[in-house]
């Protein structure tokens, strides 16, 4: 198990640096709110790794949370930019 | 213990860790592939695979590990709720990307909602006219 734990840890750090990478250079805003969306994922992940081995349930509601804010980020987000962009258009 | 206990517990052990690895480098993968596609709508292909098949590969690994059966529909309810919340969220991106031009359309094998697209600002420019007279 601990070394499931290294790999896992290894893993998702080189996938959390890339995804920050991601919301750095990201062309567009949208580019921006999927990679915070996955850097969400991410987190979920290692909350589960964090549950699985120490054999506890004591993330399961911060996991459903941090779903819960990816969904409502993400769709606000895109409601706004598109609005903005119809409103530019317009004008 | 008996031996036949042991062995069953060091299976699940494995089946368990294959499973947390193999959801950790669902992380990572997705994390490659907003890094290396083009554009958006290839990056938000890359995107999901986290959020689904990584994050139900990782509540079966908690489930094997906790060994009770009763956390199963609680994995389940969290897992479920994901995947209610993942398709809405990535159609409103993927609408707000399409609207505001972020993508190449060279890439694009078919585009179904061009014409959908078309026919709507044709039908509030007519309107529009009609309005003005």
């Amino acid at each position: 198990m601990e070394l499931v734990l290294t790999v896992t840890a290894v893993v998702l750090s080189l996938a959390a640096a890339g995804a920050i990478v991601r919301i750095a250079r990201g062309p567009s805003l949208l580019d921006r709110v999927l990679a915070a969306d996955v850097l969400l994922a991410i987190l979920g992940a290692a909350l589960c790794i964090d549950m699985a081995v120490n054999r506890h349930l004591n993330n399961l509601m911060l996991l459903v949370a941090v779903s819960v804010i990816g969904f409502i980020g993400s769709v606000t987000v895109a409601r706004f930019v598109a609005d903005r962009r119809e409103q530019l258009n317009e004008s | 213990m008996n031996p036949d206990a042991s062995a069953v517990d060091t299976a699940v052990d494995v089946v368990s860790a294959v499973f947390m690895i193999v959801g950790a480098v669902m992380s990572l993968a997705a994390a490659i592939g907003l890094l290396r596609f083009p554009d958006l709508m290839s990056r938000m292909h890359a995107a999901t695979k986290p959020q689904v098949l990584g994050l139900f590969l990782l509540l079966a690994a908690v489930g094997l590990q906790l060994r009770t059966w009763w956390v199963w529909p609680v994995l389940l309810v969290a897992w479920i709720f994901q995947l209610l919340t993942v398709p809405v969220s990535a159609h409103m991106v993927g609408r707000a990307g399409y609207r505001t031009k972020h993508l190449h359309r060279e890439l694009l094998s078919t585009d179904e909602l061009e014409a959908v697209v078309l026919k709507a600002a044709e039908a509030a420019r007519e309107q529009d006219s009609d309005g003005g007279r």
